[in-house]
């Protein structure tokens, strides 16, 4: 409760000093718009219909970046998991595919599959799935080995064994990942747009910032955070009706 | 004239095991009776727990060959009831869902299996905590789950590999009296391994000894002769017991010292 009073105090005392700044002149309105008028900006947004198509966009775009990317992420790390021999073999390809930075592909997607959704879900797709793939890949790794020799002297066959022990033990490393990922997908939607689209927020990002409209930019960017928070709590949510077996200590996750 | 002896349960016919170059045990012969509660001791890294693993499949021998009832064992065997030392329950299922395992994999309705592996939550005495995650139970409750889980498929024989190591003395005299009382009620072949000489003791109808390892091998075996049923608390107290424990003992120390003398 004290720190929720330290928090609004510390926002307020921000954006009030920014504002008295913006408006005295003791920073150049033009780079850093006042957030009053960031606030106009934003309501002005979400009180226009129209608004509503390129957020739709966006979010169209993220969650099928998203289910594409973290599908395959899980998919190809369990095996990859489960097959040591395969995972030698392709450890060097993978090594190199992680290397490339992600956002210098958005140019090459967008030859590929032209200016509409595809190129932007290729890429959040993208983002997405190495973080989700070196989780899943992790979280098989690390099953109890006696856990996994009474499952097999139980009787379980390897379908069993996917089901009852490799899944749920990578479930939390899958989860914790697929938190990871919400951000991920959007900045690779995002970038997609921002790079060359007739719609979405980082086409409205991109327009503002063609005219100079630093006001709308900034707005943009808070109409973004926010868009991500509420996942993230969504996600909070999903996580913990999910897993109702874990003792009270998190797992950790892998980042790349 | 073979026909007449009675085949063993469990037998292993000069089984030698090995990792890569490094050979673990060699040239082992056990036969456990169908019915016997056989003990295994030595000194820690000798074997145990390989010679174990062979018995329940999960491990080839390098050479030699293990039978159980007669069929050679080649992969992991369905007829087992393996008691781990660690805890081997998933963490993810709670008391009964665990339970209920082996008969799932076997494919068993769903009421039958949940019916059963209630009386065996019954029988381990955890009626009230079915719905518990291993996380939520002591580690007595634990292996009080673990120990329906591996008896609810009403194995032919039972292998335990220093089931009860992790307890504190008196829930493990509780344990230990609970096998007993498990064991009595269905009497069939038990392998139990343990570093533990008194619990061999007062556990086994047999105790058999286990050199040092490197290429650890069978160097004794003491027929343990003391009335059944037994309170493993009281029955230490017996003058045979500690008779049999200063003989045990005599033949076990110097492995165990052989044994310090390599690692230390
Ligand atoms: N997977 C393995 N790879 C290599 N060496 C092993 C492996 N498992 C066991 N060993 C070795 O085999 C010997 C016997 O191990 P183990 O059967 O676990 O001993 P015990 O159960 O009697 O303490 C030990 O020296 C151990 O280091
Ligand atoms: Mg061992």
């Amino acid at each position: 409760m004290n720190e929720r009073i330290v928090q609004l105090l510390l926002l307020t005392v921000l954006l009030g000093g920014w504002q008295i700044a913006a408006v005295t002149g003791t920073i150049d309105r033009f780079f850093f718009p006042a957030p009053a008028d960031i606030a106009v900006q934003v309501w002005r947004w979400i009180t226009d219909p129209s608004f509503y198509r390129h957020v739709g966009v966006t979010v169209g775009e993220t969650a099928l970046g998203y289910l594409l990317g973290t599908a395959s992420g899980i998919a190809c790390g369990i095996w990859l998991g489960l097959s040591p021999k395969a995972a030698r073999v392709l450890d060097p390809f993978i090594k190199a595919f992680n290397a490339i930075p992600r956002v210098v592909l958005a140019p090459i997607f967008v030859l590929w599959f032209g200016l509409g959704w595809g190129s932007k879900i290729a890429l959040a797709a993208t983002l997405v799935f190495f973080i989700t793939f070196f989780n899943a890949i992790q979280g098989v790794r690390e099953v109890n080995p006696a856990v996994l020799a009474n499952a097999r002297i139980l009787g379980a066959d390897s379908a069993a064994l996917l089901r009852h022990v490799y899944f749920p033990a990578a479930a939390s490393w899958i989860l914790s990942s697929l938190r990871t990922s919400v951000g991920f997908a959007v900045v690779g939607a995002i970038i997609g747009e921002y790079l060359g689209a007739s719609a979405g927020l980082g086409y409205l990002i991109a327009q503002a910032e063609g005219n100079f409209n630093s006001v709308a930019v900034f707005a943009g960017i808070s109409v973004l955070a926010v868009f991500v928070l509420a996942v993230d709590k969504m996600l909070d949510v999903l996580e913990n009706a999910l897993i109702t077996w874990r003792p009270s200590t998190q797992s950790g996750s892998v980042r790349t | 004239m073979q026909q007449v002896l009675a085949r063993p349960m469990v037998a292993l016919n000069d089984v030698t095991m090995a990792f890569g170059d490094f050979v673990a045990v060699e040239g082992v012969n056990i036969d456990v009776a169908d019915g016997e509660f056989l003990a295994v001791v030595g000194p820690t890294g000798c074997g145990k727990s390989t010679i174990l693993n062979a018995i329940a499949g999960l491990l080839e021998p390098r050479k030699g060959e293990v039978h159980i009832d007669g069929r050679r064992v080649s992969g992991v065997q369905r007829n087992v009831g393996y008691l781990f030392q660690q805890d081997a329950l998933l963490p993810w299922k709670t008391a009964l869902e665990n339970i209920e395992l082996g008969l799932q994999f076997r494919g068993m309705s769903s009421e039958e299996r949940r019916a059963r592996s209630l009386e065996w939550l019954a029988k381990v005495g955890l009626k009230h905590f079915g719905d518990r995650y291993p996380h939520q139970l002591s580690g007595g409750q634990r292996k009080r789950v673990q120990m329906a889980q591996a008896l609810i498929i009403d194995p032919s024989v039972i292998l335990m590999d220093e089931p009860f190591s992790a307890l504190d003395i008196h829930t493990r005299h509780l344990m230990q009296n609970e096998l007993l009382r498990l064991w009595h009620e269905r009497p069939r072949a038990v392998v139990l391994i343990t570093h533990d000489l008194e619990e061999a003791i007062a556990l086994g109808d047999r105790v058999i000894v286990l050199a040092a390892g490197p290429r650890s091998r069978v160097i004794d075996s003491f027929p343990i002769e003391l009335d059944r049923p037994r309170d493993v608390a009281e029955i230490k107290l017996h003058p045979k017991f500690t008779e049999l424990y200063r003989r045990i003992w005599a033949s076990l120390r110097g492995e165990v010292e052989k044994s310090y003398a390599r690692h230390e």
